[in-house]
Protein backbone atom coordinates (compact mmCIF):
# COMPACT_ATOMS: atom_id res chain seq x y z
CA UNK A 1 0.00 0.00 0.00
CA UNK A 2 2.97 1.87 0.78
CA UNK A 3 4.78 1.36 -2.31
CA UNK A 4 1.36 2.27 -4.35
CA UNK A 5 1.04 5.57 -2.67
CA UNK A 6 4.79 6.41 -3.36
CA UNK A 7 4.61 5.68 -6.86
CA UNK A 8 1.14 6.95 -7.31
CA UNK A 9 2.09 10.66 -5.93
CA UNK A 10 4.94 10.65 -7.65
CA UNK A 11 3.16 9.65 -10.96
CA UNK A 12 1.29 12.40 -10.15
CA UNK A 13 3.83 14.90 -9.72
CA UNK A 14 4.83 14.12 -13.17
CA UNK A 15 1.95 14.97 -14.93
CA UNK A 16 1.90 18.20 -13.43
CA UNK A 17 5.24 19.38 -14.15
CA UNK A 18 4.92 17.71 -17.75
CA UNK A 19 1.52 19.78 -17.99
CA UNK A 20 -0.32 17.10 -18.76
CA UNK A 21 -3.29 18.27 -16.41
CA UNK A 22 -4.25 21.59 -18.56
CA UNK A 23 -3.91 20.19 -21.83
CA UNK A 24 -7.31 17.58 -21.91
CA UNK A 25 -9.05 20.77 -20.03
CA UNK A 26 -8.00 23.18 -22.84
CA UNK A 27 -8.48 20.70 -25.80
CA UNK A 28 -12.02 20.10 -24.99
CA UNK A 29 -13.02 23.91 -24.12
CA UNK A 30 -11.06 24.53 -27.30
CA UNK A 31 -13.57 22.05 -28.81
CA UNK A 32 -16.55 23.32 -27.47
CA UNK A 33 -15.86 26.57 -28.57
CA UNK A 34 -15.36 25.83 -32.11
CA UNK A 35 -18.35 23.86 -32.49
CA UNK A 36 -20.93 26.61 -32.58
CA UNK A 37 -18.59 28.27 -35.29
CA UNK A 38 -19.08 24.75 -37.31
CA UNK A 39 -22.96 24.12 -37.18
CA UNK A 40 -23.65 27.26 -36.72
CA UNK A 41 -25.44 29.34 -33.24
CA UNK A 42 -28.78 27.59 -33.51
CA UNK A 43 -29.77 26.78 -30.27
CA UNK A 44 -31.57 23.77 -30.37
CA UNK A 45 -29.40 21.88 -32.77
CA UNK A 46 -26.57 22.99 -30.09
CA UNK A 47 -28.65 21.53 -26.94
CA UNK A 48 -29.31 18.11 -29.38
CA UNK A 49 -26.19 17.55 -30.48
CA UNK A 50 -23.90 19.02 -27.87
CA UNK A 51 -23.82 16.36 -25.34
CA UNK A 52 -22.82 13.79 -27.95
CA UNK A 53 -20.29 16.03 -29.54
CA UNK A 54 -18.55 16.88 -25.92
CA UNK A 55 -18.29 13.06 -25.27
CA UNK A 56 -16.16 12.40 -28.28
CA UNK A 57 -14.31 15.41 -27.17
CA UNK A 58 -13.47 13.99 -24.04
CA UNK A 59 -12.40 10.58 -25.44
CA UNK A 60 -9.97 12.34 -27.93
CA UNK A 61 -9.03 14.57 -25.09
CA UNK A 62 -8.27 11.38 -23.26
CA UNK A 63 -5.52 10.29 -26.04
CA UNK A 64 -3.70 13.43 -25.64
CA UNK A 65 -1.08 12.26 -23.10
CA UNK A 66 -0.81 8.99 -24.05
CA UNK A 67 2.79 9.15 -25.07
CA UNK A 68 3.94 10.71 -22.12
CA UNK A 69 2.48 7.89 -19.75
CA UNK A 70 4.66 5.22 -19.97
CA UNK A 71 7.58 5.66 -22.88
CA UNK A 72 9.54 8.30 -20.60
CA UNK A 73 9.91 6.17 -17.89
CA UNK A 74 10.89 3.19 -19.80
CA UNK A 75 13.20 4.83 -21.43
CA UNK A 76 14.46 6.71 -18.66
CA UNK A 77 15.23 3.18 -17.31
CA UNK A 78 13.06 3.84 -14.07
CA UNK A 79 10.46 0.77 -15.05
CA UNK A 80 13.48 -1.18 -14.89
CA UNK A 81 14.75 -0.15 -11.39
CA UNK A 82 11.25 -0.50 -10.12
CA UNK A 83 11.16 -3.94 -11.40
CA UNK A 84 14.47 -4.65 -9.44
CA UNK A 85 13.29 -3.80 -6.14
CA UNK A 86 10.43 -7.07 -6.36
CA UNK A 87 7.88 -4.35 -7.22
CA UNK A 88 5.45 -6.10 -9.72
CA UNK A 89 4.59 -4.12 -13.44
CA UNK A 90 0.93 -4.56 -12.41
CA UNK A 91 1.17 -2.65 -9.15
CA UNK A 92 3.67 -0.06 -11.74
CA UNK A 93 0.59 0.16 -13.83
CA UNK A 94 -2.19 0.60 -11.55
CA UNK A 95 -0.65 2.95 -9.28
CA UNK A 96 -0.47 5.46 -12.48
CA UNK A 97 -4.11 4.50 -13.91
CA UNK A 98 -4.56 6.34 -9.91
CA UNK A 99 -3.07 8.84 -10.64
CA UNK A 100 -4.04 9.65 -14.33
CA UNK A 101 -7.57 9.30 -13.37
CA UNK A 102 -6.89 11.88 -10.62
CA UNK A 103 -5.06 14.20 -13.00
CA UNK A 104 -7.44 14.02 -15.67
CA UNK A 105 -10.99 12.63 -14.65
CA UNK A 106 -11.95 15.69 -12.37
CA UNK A 107 -10.30 18.53 -14.56
CA UNK A 108 -12.43 16.87 -17.57
CA UNK A 109 -15.33 17.16 -15.66
CA UNK A 110 -15.15 20.61 -13.92
CA UNK A 111 -13.97 21.83 -17.55
CA UNK A 112 -17.22 20.21 -19.28
CA UNK A 113 -19.09 22.85 -17.28
CA UNK A 114 -18.36 25.85 -19.44
CA UNK A 115 -18.36 23.69 -22.78
CA UNK A 116 -21.95 23.05 -21.75
CA UNK A 117 -22.53 26.40 -21.27
CA UNK A 118 -21.03 27.29 -24.75
CA UNK A 119 -23.21 24.61 -26.31
CA UNK A 120 -26.58 25.74 -24.48
CA UNK A 121 -27.14 22.41 -22.74
CA UNK A 122 -30.31 22.24 -20.34
CA UNK A 123 -29.63 21.21 -16.48
CA UNK A 124 -30.26 17.76 -16.70
CA UNK A 125 -28.44 16.99 -19.76
CA UNK A 126 -25.34 18.70 -17.70
CA UNK A 127 -26.75 16.14 -14.66
CA UNK A 128 -26.42 13.05 -17.03
CA UNK A 129 -23.34 14.20 -18.55
CA UNK A 130 -21.41 14.78 -15.36
CA UNK A 131 -22.82 11.10 -14.18
CA UNK A 132 -21.05 9.65 -17.31
CA UNK A 133 -18.17 11.64 -17.24
CA UNK A 134 -17.50 10.33 -13.51
CA UNK A 135 -18.16 7.05 -14.40
CA UNK A 136 -16.48 6.91 -18.25
CA UNK A 137 -12.95 8.76 -17.16
CA UNK A 138 -12.14 5.87 -14.85
CA UNK A 139 -11.89 3.91 -18.05
CA UNK A 140 -10.95 6.66 -20.47
CA UNK A 141 -7.92 6.56 -18.64
CA UNK A 142 -7.64 3.14 -18.12
CA UNK A 143 -7.68 2.42 -21.94
CA UNK A 144 -5.37 5.29 -22.66
CA UNK A 145 -3.10 3.55 -20.34
CA UNK A 146 -3.24 0.58 -21.92
CA UNK A 147 -2.67 1.56 -25.07
CA UNK A 148 0.20 3.88 -23.55
CA UNK A 149 1.83 0.39 -22.48
CA UNK A 150 1.47 -1.70 -25.68
CA UNK A 151 3.25 1.19 -27.87
CA UNK A 152 6.26 2.47 -25.35
CA UNK A 153 9.24 1.79 -27.29
CA UNK A 154 7.95 2.27 -30.74
CA UNK A 155 8.37 5.06 -33.27
CA UNK A 156 5.29 7.55 -33.72
CA UNK A 157 3.69 5.93 -30.92
CA UNK A 158 1.66 8.56 -30.48
CA UNK A 159 -0.88 7.91 -33.82
CA UNK A 160 -0.76 4.06 -33.20
CA UNK A 161 -1.81 4.63 -29.96
CA UNK A 162 -4.79 6.55 -31.23
CA UNK A 163 -5.47 3.88 -33.93
CA UNK A 164 -5.48 1.19 -31.61
CA UNK A 165 -7.96 2.87 -28.41
CA UNK A 166 -10.43 4.47 -30.61
CA UNK A 167 -11.94 1.37 -31.32
CA UNK A 168 -11.63 -0.05 -27.89
CA UNK A 169 -13.84 3.04 -26.93
CA UNK A 170 -16.73 2.73 -28.96
CA UNK A 171 -18.49 1.09 -26.74
CA UNK A 172 -17.77 4.00 -23.82
CA UNK A 173 -18.78 6.33 -26.64
CA UNK A 174 -22.37 4.29 -27.31
CA UNK A 175 -22.90 4.22 -23.61
CA UNK A 176 -21.56 7.35 -22.73
CA UNK A 177 -23.28 9.39 -24.92
CA UNK A 178 -26.27 6.50 -24.83
CA UNK A 179 -26.72 8.29 -21.30
CA UNK A 180 -27.84 11.72 -22.79
CA UNK A 181 -31.11 10.76 -24.45
CA UNK A 182 -32.01 7.30 -22.19
CA UNK A 183 -34.67 7.90 -19.41
CA UNK A 184 -34.01 4.41 -17.93
CA UNK A 185 -30.55 4.50 -16.91
CA UNK A 186 -30.04 1.12 -18.29
CA UNK A 187 -27.10 3.09 -20.35
CA UNK A 188 -25.44 4.57 -17.35
CA UNK A 189 -25.29 0.83 -16.10
CA UNK A 190 -23.80 -0.80 -18.88
CA UNK A 191 -21.66 2.29 -19.18
CA UNK A 192 -20.77 1.21 -15.51
CA UNK A 193 -19.80 -2.40 -16.57
CA UNK A 194 -17.33 -1.13 -19.68
CA UNK A 195 -15.66 1.17 -17.51
CA UNK A 196 -15.28 -1.64 -14.65
CA UNK A 197 -13.47 -4.26 -17.14
CA UNK A 198 -11.67 -1.92 -18.43
CA UNK A 199 -9.94 -0.49 -15.84
CA UNK A 200 -9.87 -3.70 -14.12
CA UNK A 201 -7.60 -5.29 -17.00
CA UNK A 202 -5.76 -2.95 -17.37
CA UNK A 203 -3.28 -3.48 -14.37
CA UNK A 204 -2.98 -6.81 -15.49
CA UNK A 205 -3.16 -6.45 -19.50
CA UNK A 206 -0.56 -3.04 -19.12
CA UNK A 207 1.92 -5.02 -16.82
CA UNK A 208 2.45 -7.73 -19.30
CA UNK A 209 3.21 -5.59 -21.85
CA UNK A 210 5.55 -3.74 -20.07
CA UNK A 211 7.41 -6.98 -19.11
CA UNK A 212 7.10 -8.21 -22.72
CA UNK A 213 8.66 -5.13 -24.31
CA UNK A 214 11.66 -5.62 -21.93
CA UNK A 215 14.94 -5.74 -23.81
CA UNK B 1 18.26 -11.47 4.77
CA UNK B 2 19.59 -14.96 5.57
CA UNK B 3 21.91 -15.88 2.85
CA UNK B 4 23.48 -13.90 0.21
CA UNK B 5 24.90 -15.53 -3.45
CA UNK B 6 24.47 -15.03 -7.08
CA UNK B 7 25.31 -18.23 -9.29
CA UNK B 8 25.44 -18.38 -12.99
CA UNK B 9 25.73 -21.55 -14.63
CA UNK B 10 26.23 -22.18 -18.21
CA UNK B 11 24.51 -19.30 -19.11
CA UNK B 12 24.11 -17.84 -23.15
CA UNK B 13 22.38 -15.16 -24.19
CA UNK B 14 20.88 -14.67 -27.80
CA UNK B 15 20.21 -10.86 -28.72
CA UNK B 16 18.05 -10.09 -31.98
CA UNK B 17 18.95 -13.74 -33.13
CA UNK B 18 22.61 -13.56 -32.52
CA UNK B 19 24.66 -15.60 -29.69
CA UNK B 20 26.44 -12.75 -27.94
CA UNK B 21 27.97 -15.47 -25.39
CA UNK B 22 27.80 -19.45 -23.81
CA UNK B 23 28.69 -20.91 -21.30
CA UNK B 24 29.17 -18.53 -18.50
CA UNK B 25 30.11 -19.55 -15.05
CA UNK B 26 30.37 -17.73 -12.03
CA UNK B 27 29.66 -18.40 -8.21
CA UNK B 28 29.72 -15.50 -6.31
CA UNK B 29 30.18 -15.36 -2.20
CA UNK B 30 29.61 -12.54 0.55
CA UNK B 31 32.94 -10.21 -0.28
CA UNK B 32 33.46 -11.63 -3.25
CA UNK B 33 33.83 -9.04 -6.67
CA UNK B 34 33.37 -9.80 -10.71
CA UNK B 35 35.07 -7.32 -12.98
CA UNK B 36 33.20 -8.36 -16.91
CA UNK B 37 36.12 -7.15 -19.44
CA UNK B 38 35.92 -7.39 -23.40
CA UNK B 39 35.33 -4.49 -26.56
CA UNK B 40 32.07 -2.53 -26.76
CA UNK B 41 29.10 -4.81 -28.01
CA UNK B 42 30.28 -7.94 -26.55
CA UNK B 43 27.83 -8.57 -24.46
CA UNK B 44 28.95 -7.03 -20.86
CA UNK B 45 25.52 -5.04 -20.26
CA UNK B 46 23.40 -8.15 -20.99
CA UNK B 47 25.40 -10.39 -18.74
CA UNK B 48 24.64 -7.46 -16.34
CA UNK B 49 20.99 -7.41 -16.78
CA UNK B 50 20.62 -11.43 -17.11
CA UNK B 51 22.28 -11.15 -13.34
CA UNK B 52 19.96 -8.84 -12.48
CA UNK B 53 16.76 -11.04 -13.66
CA UNK B 54 15.64 -8.04 -16.73
CA UNK B 55 17.06 -10.51 -19.44
CA UNK B 56 16.08 -14.06 -19.46
CA UNK B 57 19.38 -16.43 -20.08
CA UNK B 58 18.50 -18.02 -23.70
CA UNK B 59 20.09 -21.58 -21.56
CA UNK B 60 21.75 -21.96 -18.22
CA UNK B 61 20.65 -20.59 -14.82
CA UNK B 62 20.91 -17.55 -12.97
CA UNK B 63 20.17 -18.14 -8.86
CA UNK B 64 20.05 -15.34 -6.72
CA UNK B 65 19.86 -14.61 -2.87
CA UNK B 66 19.20 -11.22 -1.73
CA UNK B 67 18.23 -8.21 -3.01
CA UNK B 68 20.07 -6.17 -6.28
CA UNK B 69 20.90 -2.78 -7.05
CA UNK B 70 21.61 -2.03 -10.83
CA UNK B 71 23.43 1.37 -12.40
CA UNK B 72 23.57 1.35 -15.76
CA UNK B 73 23.53 4.07 -18.78
CA UNK B 74 20.29 5.39 -18.07
CA UNK B 75 19.45 7.39 -15.08
CA UNK B 76 16.34 7.29 -14.05
CA UNK B 77 16.24 9.99 -11.85
CA UNK B 78 13.61 12.55 -12.22
CA UNK B 79 15.27 15.40 -14.17
CA UNK B 80 13.04 18.09 -12.95
CA UNK B 81 13.37 17.05 -9.43
CA UNK B 82 16.13 18.62 -6.75
CA UNK B 83 18.64 15.69 -6.52
CA UNK B 84 18.11 14.78 -3.17
CA UNK B 85 14.11 14.91 -3.81
CA UNK B 86 14.71 12.51 -6.72
CA UNK B 87 17.11 9.93 -4.63
CA UNK B 88 14.60 10.27 -2.09
CA UNK B 89 12.00 8.81 -3.99
CA UNK B 90 14.33 5.49 -4.23
CA UNK B 91 15.15 5.78 -0.80
CA UNK B 92 11.12 5.76 0.28
CA UNK B 93 10.86 2.61 -2.50
CA UNK B 94 13.69 0.53 -1.12
CA UNK B 95 12.66 1.42 2.78
CA UNK B 96 15.68 2.64 3.31
CA UNK B 97 16.73 3.42 7.18
CA UNK B 98 16.50 7.41 7.81
CA UNK B 99 20.15 8.96 7.48
CA UNK B 100 21.39 6.33 4.59
CA UNK B 101 20.61 8.48 2.11
CA UNK B 102 22.44 11.46 3.39
CA UNK B 103 25.22 9.09 4.14
CA UNK B 104 25.42 7.56 0.60
CA UNK B 105 25.24 10.89 -0.90
CA UNK B 106 28.29 12.35 1.55
CA UNK B 107 30.08 8.98 0.38
CA UNK B 108 29.75 10.38 -3.21
CA UNK B 109 30.55 13.86 -2.27
CA UNK B 110 27.44 14.75 -3.39
CA UNK B 111 26.23 16.86 -0.45
CA UNK B 112 26.27 20.65 -2.13
CA UNK B 113 24.59 19.05 -5.11
CA UNK B 114 21.42 18.42 -3.25
CA UNK B 115 19.03 21.21 -4.15
CA UNK B 116 19.98 20.94 -7.62
CA UNK B 117 17.49 19.91 -10.17
CA UNK B 118 19.22 16.53 -11.89
CA UNK B 119 18.66 18.05 -15.43
CA UNK B 120 21.49 20.44 -14.57
CA UNK B 121 23.87 17.82 -13.41
CA UNK B 122 26.91 16.83 -15.07
CA UNK B 123 27.55 13.45 -17.00
CA UNK B 124 30.53 12.77 -13.89
CA UNK B 125 27.82 14.30 -11.18
CA UNK B 126 24.67 11.91 -12.61
CA UNK B 127 26.80 9.07 -12.18
CA UNK B 128 27.50 9.85 -8.61
CA UNK B 129 23.89 9.98 -8.32
CA UNK B 130 23.11 6.65 -9.62
CA UNK B 131 25.74 5.12 -7.28
CA UNK B 132 24.62 6.85 -4.32
CA UNK B 133 21.22 5.49 -4.86
CA UNK B 134 23.03 1.89 -5.14
CA UNK B 135 24.49 2.80 -1.54
CA UNK B 136 21.63 3.93 -0.09
CA UNK B 137 19.45 1.24 -1.08
CA UNK B 138 21.23 -1.30 0.94
CA UNK B 139 20.88 -4.09 -1.48
CA UNK B 140 23.29 -6.61 -0.64
CA UNK B 141 24.42 -7.58 -4.67
CA UNK B 142 25.35 -4.61 -6.18
CA UNK B 143 25.70 -4.46 -10.32
CA UNK B 144 27.95 -1.65 -11.86
CA UNK B 145 27.62 -1.38 -15.68
CA UNK B 146 30.75 0.93 -16.70
CA UNK B 147 30.68 2.93 -12.77
CA UNK B 148 33.88 4.45 -14.07
CA UNK B 149 32.00 6.54 -16.89
CA UNK B 150 32.17 10.11 -17.03
CA UNK B 151 34.17 9.99 -12.99
CA UNK B 152 37.38 11.87 -12.00
CA UNK B 153 40.06 10.81 -10.20
CA UNK B 154 38.52 12.07 -7.02
CA UNK B 155 35.39 10.33 -7.71
CA UNK B 156 37.08 7.02 -9.02
CA UNK B 157 38.45 6.91 -5.43
CA UNK B 158 35.22 7.39 -3.76
CA UNK B 159 34.01 4.86 -5.84
CA UNK B 160 36.54 2.23 -4.68
CA UNK B 161 36.47 3.11 -0.92
CA UNK B 162 32.70 2.55 -0.88
CA UNK B 163 32.74 -1.28 -3.51
CA UNK B 164 35.53 -1.80 -0.33
CA UNK B 165 33.54 -0.95 2.45
CA UNK B 166 30.37 -3.21 0.59
CA UNK B 167 32.41 -5.72 0.11
CA UNK B 168 34.15 -5.65 3.27
CA UNK B 169 30.37 -6.06 4.66
CA UNK B 170 29.68 -9.18 3.23
CA UNK B 171 28.16 -7.38 -0.03
CA UNK B 172 28.71 -9.05 -3.71
CA UNK B 173 30.07 -6.84 -6.57
CA UNK B 174 29.26 -7.43 -10.36
CA UNK B 175 31.05 -4.71 -12.39
CA UNK B 176 31.38 -4.45 -16.20
CA UNK B 177 33.88 -2.22 -17.27
CA UNK B 178 36.52 -1.41 -20.47
CA UNK B 179 38.30 0.44 -17.95
CA UNK B 180 40.62 -0.37 -14.82
CA UNK B 181 37.87 0.07 -11.92
CA UNK B 182 39.41 0.33 -8.50
CA UNK B 183 38.27 -3.45 -7.26
CA UNK B 184 40.23 -5.83 -4.91
CA UNK B 185 41.36 -8.90 -6.26
CA UNK B 186 38.25 -9.57 -8.43
CA UNK B 187 37.27 -12.65 -10.34
CA UNK B 188 37.97 -11.71 -13.76
CA UNK B 189 35.73 -12.48 -16.73
CA UNK B 190 37.22 -12.13 -20.13
CA UNK B 191 34.09 -11.99 -22.05
CA UNK B 192 36.09 -12.90 -25.23
CA UNK B 193 36.58 -16.81 -24.02
CA UNK B 194 32.69 -16.87 -23.87
CA UNK B 195 31.95 -16.12 -27.60
CA UNK B 196 29.98 -19.09 -29.56
CA UNK B 197 32.14 -20.84 -31.94
CA UNK B 198 30.25 -20.35 -34.63
CA UNK B 199 30.80 -16.20 -34.14
CA UNK B 200 34.12 -16.93 -34.26
CA UNK B 201 34.14 -19.21 -37.35
CA UNK B 202 32.08 -16.38 -39.29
Amino acid sequence: MNILLTLAIRDLRQSWQSAGLWLPVAFLLLVASLYPFAVGPNAALLRRTGGGMLWIAALLASLLPVDRLVAPDRDAGMLDQIALRGIGEEMVVLARLIAHWLGFGPALMIATLPAAALLKLDGTTIGLLEAGLLIGTPALAALGLLVATLTAGLRSSGALAGLLALPLAVPLLIFGAGTLGDGSGAALKFLGAASLLLVAITPFAGGAAIRAGRE
Amino acid sequence: MSRVGLHLSGVACARGGRLLFRGVDLAMEPGGSALLKGPNGIGKSSLIRICAGLLRASTGTVERHGRVALTDERLALDMEQPLAAALGFWARLDAAPPGALDAAMAAMALEPLRQVPVRMLSTGQRKRAALARVIAGGAPIWLLDEPGNGLDDAALELLGASVAAHLAGGGIVVAASHQPLPLPTPVVLTMQDYIAAEEEEA
